[in-house]
Formats: structure tokens, sequence, C-alpha cells
């Protein structure tokens, strides 16, 4: 596995081009086109509707474009699946295992060796590894973070969560933003779909703006001020 | 193309008006069954058709799903070639040979594995990416009327000749039925599927269904020969002046079937563009951008 | 290659444990068996002198209904949580799934099977005139038969309205050639009056082509939308 430390920060490592998504006559992605460099954290914003989730979905593999090419790292999203982590709203976890049990399992699937990635992981997050509880009896907060656990369980070089804080205590929310600020740090990218992107204010490198299926905006969030409101002029896709 | 269709459809029509006078008048009584056996000219030239109509489903689907990318074209494509020719030698190799059922000569298998293969190019040429989806869709509908044609007149005729409506034995009646059932399941997939890629599920579904027939013939085969059963239908050689009429009948159905084709084959043509061009509508929408305010935490969405 | 069966076996070892703390589902569907026998001894005379011929056919029609219910819940669980996308977003290939599944159906139907195999015995008083060691790989090559088409068209029903509908509808008539050779083999075997050779032939030909045929078409089916 790449280290992401040792990746050139700032070059771009995924690429997108005229990326169409269509279910039916609803065209939930109407050519995007665009370069994410390595390294950095994207928070994708939009009203609903305007194709935050097919983008991401499309990015991790879910779902065939219509149209368009992706690249990730040079390959398909799924050649380049050892990379990714991906996270949604609902857990994508067993209800009727504990966390530990959950996470011994995905282990199996990316091929790691070994349980103490899975402890460390659910500590990252801050969760106790021997807690038997099965996932459905979480609290949602804990059930995101244990979802999370499961996204980085890999060390992905990419990250995509969609709405990862919905429904979410403050506090929870907090502590996940200090982990995913941390591992951005240390060179992993980071994408995030989010309604409360207030959450992020200061920790997101870039805001890209989505509007019914294009991106209408990206901007750059490092000057950790206050997030940008007002009219936003149309890019070309 | 289109001025064609009126001209081909009389034409058919009269043709089948033809082939129906020589099926009840013309031809010769038969000295067993009487005249009752005349449905033989609409129940055998149906079910040829349908097993075509079923056979060119199976190659659209094979196609389908081969072609959709190259790798597997090719690899497609060298298989077929291969099969065609190893159907062409081998029946004359005597060791096969002596396996062939009574009744079927060398050439004659031969024959056939070359027309197949040639027909898997030639659908391939003339029907491309979508089309050949199209061309499963409407082959499958086409053989499914004839099919049901079929096993309505196998019963009407077997219980006034040999007082049964069905015979569970019968290997071609029964082999039918189940090719009936299975393309019937394909339409209800077709129908019941929300996935975007319901063509793809309906070809792969087709294949199954084409492994299949073979299993159930043998398996009927080898259970009627430890239960001997009466075989509608019989079998034997036929006076040539019925099989001249059959013959007749079958290109009378053909014919029909071509037409009806076509026309189904336009109409979902017809269809899927209005479909395109209203997805191409909703995908070129101008867009307006009303001024973005970034939402406060809303939390659930 | 050694990873992709350490993931079947993961899979088929997560879904025992998880099938056996619930015992739930399982239990109902024991109890679903036991009714189907006894509503097949109500309706087809076990004193009848012509039992022994058609008990063949009950049988199998009895095993069908209880691996229809049992098939029919192959992807519930993951289903719930949307975890499917987990196994579609992760480089684990899509066939040790499907093997995990099928042969995780083929020991629950299996045990339905041994559950109401018994009672068959019991009821319709059954003593095997012809070589009954041949219902074994009548049994097991059967149940394989059912179990990895089912697993396939359960899947494929995924994303189809009425999914438990279109289950049976898909695997019926594909089934019928090997239902008959389950059915004729048991009955041959039961009644001593024919070989049951060439069916158990055709049942290992049958098994052969659809696993192939599975194992080569699954990515497609779970890739699907």
């Amino acid at each position: 596995m790449t280290n992401p430390l040792t990746a050139p920060r700032g070059a771009p490592i995924i690429a997108v081009s005229n990326l169409v998504k269509q279910f039916g006559r609803f065209a939930a992605l109407r050519g995007v086109t665009a370069e994410f460099d390595s390294g950095k954290f994207h928070l994708i914003l939009g009203d609903n509707g305007a194709g935050k989730t097919t983008l991401l979905r499309a990015l991790a593999g879910l779902t065939a474009p219509t149209r368009g090419e992706i690249s990730i790292l040079g390959k398909n999203p799924h050649e380049a699946s050892q990379e990714i982590g991906y996270m949604a709203h609902p857990s994508l976890l067993y209800d009727e295992m504990s966390g530990m049990e959950n996470l011994r399992y995905f282990a199996r699937l990316y091929d790691i060796a070994g349980y103490s990635r899975c402890e460390q992981v659910i500590r990252a997050v801050g969760l106790d590894p021997e807690l038997s509880r099965p996932v459905g009896k979480y609290s949602q907060g804990m059930r995101q973070r244990m979802s999370l656990a499961r996204a980085i369980l890999h060390d992905p070089r990419i990250l995509l969560l969609d709405e990862p804080f919905s429904n979410v205590d403050v506090h929870s929310a907090r502590e996940m933003v200090g982990l995913l600020k941390g591992m951005c740090d240390a060179g992993k990218t980071i994408f995030v779909v989010t309604h409360q992107a207030a959450l992020l204010e200061g920790v997101a490198d870039e805001f890209v703006w989505m509007q019914a299926g294009q991106i209408v905006d990206r901007t750059n969030g490092l000057a950790r001020g206050p997030l940008p409101s007002g009219d936003v002029r149309a890019v070309e896709p | 193309m289109k001025r064609a269709f009126p001209i081909l459809a009389v034409l058919t029509a009269l043709f089948l008006v033809y082939a129906f006078y020589q099926a009840l008048w013309v031809a010769p009584t038969d000295a067993l069954q009487g005249d009752v056996y005349r449905i033989i000219y609409y129940h055998v030239p149906s079910a040829w058709t349908a097993f075509l109509m079923f056979f060119i489903n199976f190659i659209a689907s094979v196609e389908y799903l081969a072609n959709s990318k190259a790798s597997t074209a090719r690899a497609a494509k060298w298989i077929v070639i291969a099969l065609g020719i190893i159907g062409a030698i081998a029946p004359f190799i005597p060791q096969v040979r002596q396996q062939l059922p009574a009744g079927m000569y060398p050439s004659s298998v031969a024959t056939t594995a070359l027309i197949i293969a040639a027909l898997y190019f030639m659908i391939g040429k003339y029907f491309v990416g979508q089309d050949l989806d199209v061309l499963a869709v409407t082959t499958a509908e086409v053989g499914v009327v004839f099919c049901s044609i079929v096993l309505v007149t196998g019963p009407i005729w077997a219980r006034p000749v040999w007082g049964i409506w069905w015979a569970p034995g019968d290997i071609r009646l029964t082999s039918t039925l189940v090719l009936w059932l299975i393309y019937v399941s394909y339409l209800v997939l077709r129908r019941f599927s929300d996935s975007a890629q319901t063509q793809k599920l309906a070809a792969v579904l087709a294949v199954f269904g084409a492994l299949d027939v073979p299993l159930v013939y043998f398996s009927i085969w080898f259970f009627r020969t430890q239960h001997p059963q009466p075989v509608i239908g019989g079998g034997g050689s036929m006076d040539p002046r019925m099989l001249h009429v059959l013959l007749l009948s079958w290109m009378a159905f053909l014919c029909f079937a071509f037409l009806v084709c076509w026309s189904r084959y336009r109409l979902e043509k017809l269809r899927r563009e209005v479909e395109e061009a209203e997805a191409l509508e909703s995908l070129l929408e101008p867009t307006e951008l009303p001024s973005i305010k970034v939402p406060s935490s809303r939390g659930a969405k | 290659m050694k990873s992709f069966w350490s993931i079947t076996l993961a899979t088929l070892a997560k879904d025992i444990r998880l099938e056996w703390r619930s015992k739930d589902a399982l239990n109902a569907m024991l109890f679903f068996s036991l009714l189907v026998v006894v509503i097949f001894v109500f309706s087809f005379d076990p004193l009848a002198e012509e039992s022994r011929h058609i008990v063949g056919g009950l049988v199998w029609v009895a095993f069908l209904f209880a691996a229809v219910v049992a098939l029919n819940q192959t992807w519930a669980r993951e289903l719930r949580n949307q975890v499917l996308d987990a196994y579609r977003v992760s480089p684990a290939p899509a066939n040790a799934l499907f093997l995990a599944k099928a042969l995780g159906n083929f020991i629950l139907v299996s045990l339905l099977e041994a559950l109401m195999a018994p009672l068959f015995v019991i009821f319709y008083n059954l003593r095997v005139l012809g070589p009954a060691w041949q219902l074994i790989p009548v049994a097991l090559l059967g149940t394989w038969a059912l179990v990895v088409n089912g697993t396939f068209f359960a899947a494929m029903s995924l994303r189809t309205r009425s999914r438990e509908l279109m289950l049976p509808l898909l695997l019926f008539p594909v089934s019928i050639p090997a239902v008959l050779g389950m059915v004729a083999g048991t009955t041959n075997i039961l009644t001593g009056e024919n070989p049951a050779h060439f069916y158990i032939v055709l049942l290992l030909t049958y098994d052969v082509v659809f696993t192939t045929a599975c194992l080569a078409l699954f990515e497609t089916v779970l890739q699907a939308e």
C-alpha cells in the first residue's frame, strides 16, 4: 500500500471528465469536469438534488456513469478500491454484530492480517473495541463513528464521506472532524458532503459548490475565515 | 423502408391465405388421423418459428453481454468460430457419427453449426450496441406468442387423436412448455426490474434459459425411455405432398413473424429515441443559479 | 487465490454466526417445513398403494417450498444499512460473496431437508427398495442445483419490484430439468424399479453448467444498481 506521506501533495490524483449520470429522465450529473488534488480536504456543498451524493458514489464505483470518465490514481474506481474509503448515511454495518466483529469481517475483505488494526481504528474514532453491544443498538453518533472506522480501516488514500455528521451529537461530530483533520494533515485526500458546513470551518481546504448536477464554483477555504455566502457565478462545466 | 411495409404486409397476407387454402383443401387427408391432422400446419410452423425467435434472442443476448467489453467480444468471436469449425467437421468423424441419433445426417449437423456461426456474425454486424437489446426484446415477445400457439394447438390436436390432452413424457411439447415458461419469466423480469441494468440482467437470464433447454430435452428423453409415453405429433416420415404444404406454411409464418418483428422493432427503437431525447433535454436544461447561501447546521437531510 | 477462499469462508462463518444468534428466522423456517410435510400428508393419502411412487415427487416439492423461503432471505441482512455497498466498494471479488451465500443456503436448506425427510419416512412408512446410498448424491446434487441458481436469482431480484415473487418466478422454469432429475431419481431409488444413474449424471451436469454460469455472471448482477 502506498504511503500517503510520500505522494506529492497537491498533485491531482482524481480526474473527472464530462461525467454524466442519468436515472431515466432525471439527470443527476450533467457534465462534471474537474481535477482534485492530493492531500486536500474538499467540502462539497449544494442544495438537495445538486448531485453531490451521485458524484461521491460515482467516485466510489457504486454507480456507473452514463457517460464520461473517472480516473482515480490513474485507474478506474473498481481498480482503485483498495485506496478508497466510503461512508454514507446508512451505516454499511451489520446491526447484529458488535463493532469489533464488523471490523474484523471487513478487514478480511481488504486482506488485512491480524486484528490489531481494527482495535487501533476503533480507538481512533473514540470508541471502545471491547464493547460487545451490537451496532444496531448504538446511538447515531456511535454508529457514524463506527462507520467511519470501517471506512478508514484499510488506510485508504482517499476518503469519500457522504453526510458523516447527519443526526450526530455535537461532541461526536467535533471528534470526527478532529480525526479527519489529522488524517488530512497526514496526507490523505478527503471529500465530505454535508449540510453542516459550519462544522468544517477552518478545516476544509476547498469548497466545491454544486448546483443542478454541475460544479458551479470552487473556492479556497484555507483563509480560515467565515464561510462565504451570496451570489455565485456559473463556471463552464 | 416505410413504403415497403404495407406492400409486404399485403403480400404476406396473401401468402398466408394461400397456405391456409393449401393446408385445408389441397393437402391429402391423413390415412390414420383423418382431417384432424391438418392442425399440424399451424402447430409445427409455429414451433419452428418460435424456436428461431428464441434462438435469435439467445444470440443477441450473448452478443449484448459479450460486446460490452472489447476483450470479451473478441473472445466470444473466437469461441463461435471454433464451435463452427468443430460442428462442421466432427459429425463426419466415425466415432462421433455413431453417437448421432437415428435420422440425423452428419451433413445436416455440419450445416446447422455453420449456419449458427454465420448467424452470430451477421447479427453482430447489423445490430450494434443497444440494437442488440431491442432485437432481444422483440424476438422474445414474438417468440412467446408463437410458442403459446404451439402449446394451445398441441393439446387441441392430441385430444381427438390420442384421447389425452397432455402427455408429460412428450419430449417436444414439454420442452416447448419449459421454453415458454423461461421466456415468460424473461418478459416479467424486464417488466418488473427497476435497475438501470435491466437489459444486462435480462440477457443473463436468456443465457441461463439457453443453457437449460438441452438439459430439459435430455432429462425428458431419458425419462421417456424408462416410462414409455405416447408421442404427440407422431414420428416417422411424411408424405412428400404433406411436407410440401408444411414447408409452405412455415414460409408464410416466417414472413408474418418477420413483419411483426420489424414492426415491434421499429416501435421499440422509436420509444427509446423518445426516452433519449427526453433525457438529453433534462441534461441540457438551462441552469438558473439562485444565490447560494450556505445553510447552517440543519441536521438531518 | 488464498484471499478468495479466506473471504468466502469468513463470509460464510459470519452468516452462520449471525443466523445462530437470532434463531428466530431459523426456527420459523423449521416450523414451516414441518407444516408443509403435514399438509402433504393430509393431501396425499399415505396408505395408498401407489404412495411409494409419488413420494419422490412430494418430498422434493416440499423441499422446493422450504428452499424458496430460505432463499428469499439470502440477502436480507445485506440490504439493511446498505451493507452490500460496503462489499461492492471493497476489492473483494464478487464470486467470493456468491459462493459464501450459496454454501450458506446449501447448509440451511440441507438442515431443513434433514428435518423433513425423516417425517416423510415416518408418515409414509417408506422403505427403500433400491440402493439407498444413492439417495445421498441425489440429495446433495439436487439441493446444490436449487441453491446455486436460487442464490443467483435472489441477487437478480434485489433490483426488482415484488422481490419475493420474482425469485420463484425466475427459479422454477430454469430448475425444471433438475427437479425432474431429483424426483425421478428418488422415485427410482425408492421403488427399485429402474436405475437412477442417469439422473445422478444429469444432476451433476446441471450443477456443473449452472455453477459455472453463476460464477461467470454474478459480478454483472452484483454491480447492477
